[in-house]
């Protein structure tokens, strides 16, 4: 049943990121890119990783893509490009294609599928909201401190380079 | 019960989708797009891993990614927004002033 699931979430996925890929229009990528996200979505919850997958939903899904939508449609394209012309772009592409696949064959020799010694033991709250907080704020504080800092950086980096010049 | 190969096979696929759209398209916005569905890969590559080494680090990371994400795409969108403003166009074939 989990498999079952897996695999309609997976193809979903997937196909939605080739759409995305193959498409002329930015405002038709950007809305296939956000059903690859709400398919990931449902992934982490078959993955246990229940908070993650909500913040999946409400910041990539529900914030950066609008953000994405609200730029392709202010600066209103009109999509000139050829499909993917050019044989080096091809060639490029192709190779990049090969590189994944002897990637995926690395993982398929390389990783032990056996369950069992360890999906046993599961802590009682794995993956939610509690337990990622007990480790954000005991061990890894600074680096959530950081992560402040940095998106007090990116906010004051976007309005000054998105300003108008006064006249 | 999903192996785990299946999951990192899953994100591998994505990642390599990802990076053929930010090699082969021309337009920025949708390079930027490919951009982020590699972070997406990376980030269940993480989640997978997470819970089968029954370890939550690998959940705080996935949450440092999407933070740093999210500072991203807002920094590198105000880039294209003020690259357009300029050269009105957003094909990165025609943004070429560093060209020797």
């Amino acid at each position: 049943m989990q498999l079952l699931i897996f695999y309609l979430l997976g193809g979903v996925a997937i196909s939605a990121a080739l759409l995305m890929l193959t498409n002329k229009q930015p405002v038709n990528a950007a809305m296939s890119l956000i059903v690859t996200m709400l398919c990931l979505a449902g992934i982490y919850v078959l993955l246990e990783a229940h908070l993650i997958a909500a913040l999946q939903i409400i910041v990539y899904a529900g914030a950066i893509m609008v953000l994405f939508l609200f730029i392709i449609m202010l600066l209103n394209i009109q999509e000139k490009e050829g499909r993917l012309s050019g044989r080096k772009l091809f060639l490029q592409g192709a190779g990049i294609v090969m590189i994944g696949f002897i990637l995926i064959n690395v993982i398929r020799l390389t990783v032990s599928d056996n369950l069992a010694a360890k999906t046993q033991g599961f802590a009682d709250g794995f993956g939610t909201t509690r337990a990622v907080a007990k480790l954000l704020f005991t061990e890894f504080v600074l680096p959530f401190e950081i992560a402040s800092v940095l998106l007090l950086a990116a906010m004051v980096g976007a309005v000054i380079l998105a300003k108008q010049k006064v006249e | 019960m999903v192996p785990q190969s299946h999951y990192l096979i899953l994100g591998a696929i994505l990642f390599t989708i990802g990076s053929v759209g930010v090699f082969t398209r021309r337009n920025a916005l949708i390079i930027y797009m490919c951009i982020e569905l590699m972070l997406n890969a990376v980030n269940l590559t993480f989640i997978a891993f997470s819970r089968f080494l029954n370890n939550m680090d690998g959940h705080v990371f996935a949450f440092m990614i999407m933070t740093v994400a999210a500072a991203e795409a807002a920094v590198g969108l105000a880039i294209i927004l003020a690259l357009f403003r300029n050269r009105q166009t957003v094909n990165v074939d025609d943004i070429n002033l560093l060209k020797g």
